[in-house]
């Protein structure tokens, strides 16, 4: 099976190459360049705004800026103070030696920018996931065991409900209720803040941080628990039928036991593939959750970035990004092989 | 037909044509479908007949801004006074428009290149499995709003009079990999069965194989992921013009009315509720009708003919 790793990460390199390529010049082709995202650059004489374009080493051409992104600038002279003469060598390391470049917006390191934002990212997905799972397990065991009862009936009526609610919605409605409806009986303010971590200012609680994960985890959980618990409700449903679970319950085996030994083990297999497979969220975040609730993550960096056309932060996100589902995807494959003895690699 | 001969049909070969009758039967039974279908009827004609409305979507009435839902305005008046009903209605134009155009799109990239891939096999498919796996890599919300934020600065006369089309093919673009996957699957499966070879050996070319004789065998799978997509498609396109990035206004898209909405939600909830309504009912129409299909197409039911709801 290491060779088999071995191989498939050989495999995504000249991959992650070419994505990499056709999303820098993605980026590079929007029209009016980073500049035009800067509002002060409306109102500059052009000279002054050519002076900068050199400064960022926007004049350069494509392929001389994706080298000087992919390896850095430090082995060259560029051009810093913009007159157009090359003068001192950069300071870029470039990405493949972990350097994701300066931001256009701030002029700091972006991987400061991602080491800033990403914890909160992390902290907030795993949470949500840890509520997911909760939820998502009992749901689709209980479903699948008492197949078209009453439980099972709503549950499937609300797992449709949920697959059609859009996630941003589901939020305002949720605000509107939580923030803007419900009182807290004893202070009268709002019975949930609608924004931010924890209270700005306020000292530290655990209380006050747990107050404000409860709308944005329920906003980005509603879709993952009834994406979960439909998966795992058909995948036990195919494994209760089957022969060998028959067989346990002839022998005379505690139900329990054959439900949590035999059945479940191997209906959770395809379960932790798709898991898995989801794990990109853990460092992109959900862009819509941390735009609505002012969350300081990884979402809503690129949504600024985006919006700021701050190149350099977009492509070190899209480029976790990137990174992350190949990575994921390899993740799912091995441990399906490692849990499932009838699979081979080869 | 009777319903005796029809359990007959069920039983013994399938005539062929009765084939989409028999499914259509099939598809009748499965009340959450039919509902979904009904919805979904009411909303494309309510859509298509929003002229009807006295309002104009974009006529601004200061005096009356902000007024909750009454009899002359059922859904309420946004900030400029404009009748939010009305605006619903053009907005679900956008949005369902969005949709089609987009499963439209997926399925015209799609379904060739699956159909090639799966067919052919070897270093054709090879290629086209990895171009479709190098675009599954991408991180597709995060493209969709870059790719919205380039097409937003492109001054085109042709961008800004079509942002509906413009809209639907960048969602196309990422959207496409599924259904070729799909297809591919079908055709490697189907392309092997004696009828194909029969048919090549009666000195058919490879594209009357690929239209005329395997596709109308793949096209269950295709009906059932393209009904599904036309949901994933509304949704994104709703997203989009939530963050800013899609439809922009004074075009309303029921994404850019929830957009909109945000800020005075608490005070003028019913703006926030009704577009985001819609999107709820179109979708979970759609998933119903999708669920029914899927139903409908998988020949496993025939043989069980329980007449229940299939598992998963």
């Amino acid at each position: 099976m290491g060779k088999y790793a071995a191989r498939r990460i050989l495999q995504a390199i000249p991959m992650l190459f070419l994505v990499s390529i056709v999303l820098f010049v993605l980026i590079n082709i929007i029209p009016g360049g980073p500049l035009a995202g800067r509002g002060q650059v409306r109102h500059m004489p052009p000279e002054q705004v050519a002076l900068l374009k050199r400064q960022f080493g926007l004049d350069q051409p494509l392929i001389v800026r994706y080298v000087y992104w992919l390896i850095g600038n430090d082995w060259t002279r560029i051009d810093t103070d913009g007159d157009g003469i090359p003068d001192d060598y950069g300071d870029g390391k470039g990405i493949l030696r972990g350097d994701f470049g300066l931001s256009y917006r701030t002029r700091r390191p972006v991987q400061e920018a991602i080491g800033y934002y990403l914890p909160n990212t992390l902290y907030l997905m795993s949470i949500t996931l840890l509520v997911v799972a909760l939820l998502a397990l009992p749901v689709g065991i209980i479903s699948a065991l008492k197949q078209y009862s009453l439980f099972d009936i709503s549950i499937t009526t609300l797992c449709f409900m949920g697959q059609a609610v859009p996630e941003f919605w589901l939020g305002l409605i949720l605000i509107l209720v939580f923030y803007g409806v419900l009182e807290n009986p004893l202070t009268g303010t709002p019975l949930l803040p609608a924004g931010g971590m924890y209270t700005i200012g306020a000292e530290f609680s655990i209380l006050d941080w747990a107050k404000h994960l409860i709308l944005p985890v329920t906003m980005g959980a509603v879709g993952w628990v009834t994406w979960y618990s439909r998966f795992l409700r058909s995948s036990m449903l195919d494994v209760i039928h089957q022969d060998y679970i028959r067989t346990a319950n002839a022998k005379g085996l505690r139900k329990r036991l054959v439900l949590y030994r035999h059945a479940l083990r191997n209906a959770l297999l395809p379960l932790v593939t798709i898991v898995a497979l989801d794990m990109p969220y853990l460092i992109a975040g959900s862009v819509y959750v941390e735009i609505l609730f002012s969350w300081p993550g990884m979402g809503r960096l690129y949504y600024q970035a985006a919006m700021d056309r701050d190149y350099p932060v977009l492509m070190a996100i899209l480029t976790l990004g990137t990174v992350a589902v190949v990575f994921s995807n390899l993740l799912a494959d091995l441990t399906y092989a490692y849990l499932d003895p009838r699979i081979h690699y080869d | 037909m009777t319903e005796s001969t029809f359990t007959a049909v069920e039983t013994e070969a399938l005539p062929s044509q009765s084939m989409s009758r028999l499914i259509w039967k099939r598809f009748l039974r499965h009340p959450g479908a039919v509902a979904g279908m009904v919805v979904l009827s009411i909303l494309i004609l309510a859509v298509l007949c929003a002229g009807l409305s006295p309002y104009d979507p974009e006529a601004t009435d200061i005096s009356n801004r902000y007024a909750p839902p009454s009899r002359q305005h059922p859904m309420g008046t946004d900030a400029l006074g404009r009748d939010l009903f009305t605006r619903v209605l053009y907005g679900g134009r956008v949005s369902l428009a969005v949709g089609f155009s987009v499963v439209l799109i997926t399925l015209l990239i799609g379904v060739p290149l699956g159909a090639i891939s799966g067919y052919f096999g070897g270093w054709v498919d090879n290629i086209l499995m990895r171009i479709t796996d190098a675009s599954l890599t991408l991180p597709s919300l995060l493209v969709l709003i870059l790719l919205s934020a380039v097409l937003r600065e492109v001054n085109s006369p042709v961008l800004e009079k079509y942002p509906v089309l413009t809209i639907a093919v960048v969602i196309g673009l990422l959207s496409w990999m599924f259904v070729a996957r799909l297809v591919r699957a079908s055709y490697i499966s189907i392309r092997e069965q004696d009828f194909v070879i029969a048919t090549r050996t009666l000195g058919a070319t490879d594209l009357r194989i690929i239209s005329k004789h395997i596709l109308p065998n793949a096209v269950g799978p295709i009906i059932v992921e393209s009904t599904l997509g036309i949901g994933y498609a509304i949704l994104e396109e709703s997203g989009l013009s939530f963050l800013g990035f899609g439809i922009q206004p004074p075009t309303p898209s029921w994404g850019n009315l929830l957009s909109n909405a945000q800020m005075y939600m608490t005070r003028y909830p019913w703006l926030a509720i009704f577009p985001g309504f819609m999107i709820f009912l179109t979708i979970i129409s759609i998933n119903y009708i999708g669920d029914g299909l899927r139903d409908a197409f998988d020949p496993y039911k025939v043989m069980k003919g329980t007449g229940r709801k299939n598992q998963a």
